[in-house]
């Protein structure tokens, strides 16, 4: 019993620490992306707040929270209030995934639990859309539903022709199996597909319809102020370290206690936000051929390609 | 127990965190202007939650089956181990085909495409 409620304690604390560590990364996730697109646009990013703009992310989370939150007449206060906790929790719960071996939960149906996740996340955008009562939202949250669940079922496909590779469910055996190569070199196709997947998946740049924001205004979240703007801000982006882990890990060999995991980790999330900085928006339907026309197609194929190539293997 | 007592724990969190950004922030009175939907400064001239048609709504059910096409590959993972090699890749092979010819199908029938 006691050592029970001391592995429970252990837990515990694994969990917060593993928050806290989230928390943080968003904040320099964000910083980083002010930094880049500014040098990108050949001016300075933030660079006033505390040492070289370190602590801007910080001053902007208190502006942030200490703002006036307003609630539009005739949206449905409930929906949106219940749709913030649900997408706080929701991407808390991404973050059990990452294999630690010790002090958090291991269990081996991580992959099964993390598709399962991801087709939950079409409703977030979908609610939020809805319930705030204005136009914009309401075709941003439209967009988003049909696109995020091609995309994740291309993900889908593509995850299973990885893990035919490892035949297992537990997201740990990728490390292993990747010891002499990266499944990068073996699937290149599949990998391009795999990273455009995630920057649909995460409504970032080239696909950000659910945000357009030259068309509406700010999309989906265009009625969140304040606090609740903030939540929404930290589940993306924490998605979008998820996402980029997730990517290292299945393709270019994840063995997460090494240094250069983190670095893998951080040169993936770069490169979401060096995207966002090079390319302008896609059209719609063009994004829904894609989906359908080009990522569904070469995913299958290649599962049964990687089918005949186990049964030869054997 | 332990996943329940996580579960828990994020409960608790993502509460705390909410009520955190509710007490912080600052309050006034409310008046018209300020509770309308945004529409770039003009009042709203249409109601939002009006029924209309959407594209790409056959595209959502053919999503459907394809999901569940996807759920029964799974288990051929973990029958790799099981059943005899032979078999295992006569029936993942036949599915797979199955799956790739009714998408061709689709295609071939302007299933896919956004306006006919």
């Amino acid at each position: 019993m006691v050592i029970y409620i001391f592995d429970l304690l252990m837990i515990l604390i694994g969990m917060i620490i593993l928050i806290l560590g989230v928390l943080i990364g968003v904040a320099f996730l964000t910083l980083l992306e002010r930094k880049v697109l500014g040098y990108i646009q050949i001016r300075k990013g933030p660079n006033k707040v505390g040492f070289m703009g370190l602590l801007q992310p910080f001053s902007d989370a208190i502006k942030l929270f200490t703002k006036e939150s307003t609630y539009p007449n005739f949206s449905n206060y409930f929906c949106i209030i219940f749709l913030l906790f649900l997408d706080l929790f929701y991407h808390y719960y991404f973050e059990r995934l990452i294999p630690y071996m010790f002090n958090l939960i291991c269990f081996n149906l991580r992959i099964l639990f993390f598709l399962c996740l991801t087709s939950l996340g079409v409703y977030m955008v979908m609610i939020a859309g809805w319930s705030s009562n204005s136009n914009y939202a309401l075709l941003g949250g439209l967009r988003s539903a049909p696109q995020t669940i091609s995309y994740e079922r291309s993900m889908a496909l593509i995850f299973m022709s990885s893990i035919l590779l490892i035949m297992c469910f537990d997201i740990y055996f990728f490390y292993l199996y990747q010891e002499m190569i990266w499944f990068m070199f073996i699937m290149i196709p599949l990998f391009l597909c795999f990273f455009s997947s995630l920057l649909a998946e995460t409504n970032r740049t080239p696909f950000d319809f659910a945000e357009g924001e030259s068309e509406l205004v700010s999309g989906f979240n265009i009625e969140y102020s304040s606090g609740g703007f903030a939540l929404i801000f930290l589940a993306e982006y924490s998605s979008i370290l998820f996402m980029s882990m997730i990517l290292v890990i299945m393709n270019m060999g994840g063995y997460n206690l090494s240094f250069f995991f983190y670095l893998k980790l951080s040169l993936i999330s770069f490169l979401f936000i060096w995207v966002r900085g090079t390319l302008p928006r896609y059209r719609y339907d063009k994004l829904m051929y894609l989906a359908w026309k080009s990522y569904l197609p070469i995913s299958l194929n290649y599962l049964l390609l990687f089918l005949g190539l186990k049964f030869y293997l054997f | 127990m332990m996943i329940m007592s996580i579960t828990i724990f994020f409960f608790i969190l993502s509460n705390l965190m909410m009520m955190m950004s509710m007490i912080l922030s600052k309050k006034s009175f409310m008046d018209r202007e300020k509770c309308s939907p945004f529409e770039c400064g003009f009042d709203p001239k249409s109601m939002s939650r009006i029924p209309f048609s959407l594209h790409f709504f056959l595209i959502t059910i053919i999503f459907l089956i394809f999901d569940v096409e996807i759920a029964l590959i799974f288990p051929i993972i973990t029958l790799f181990k099981m059943v005899n090699m032979l078999t295992w890749i006569k029936t993942s092979f036949f599915f797979i085909i199955i799956l790739l010819i009714g998408l061709y199908h689709e295609w071939n029938q302007n299933m896919l495409n956004w306006t006919n």
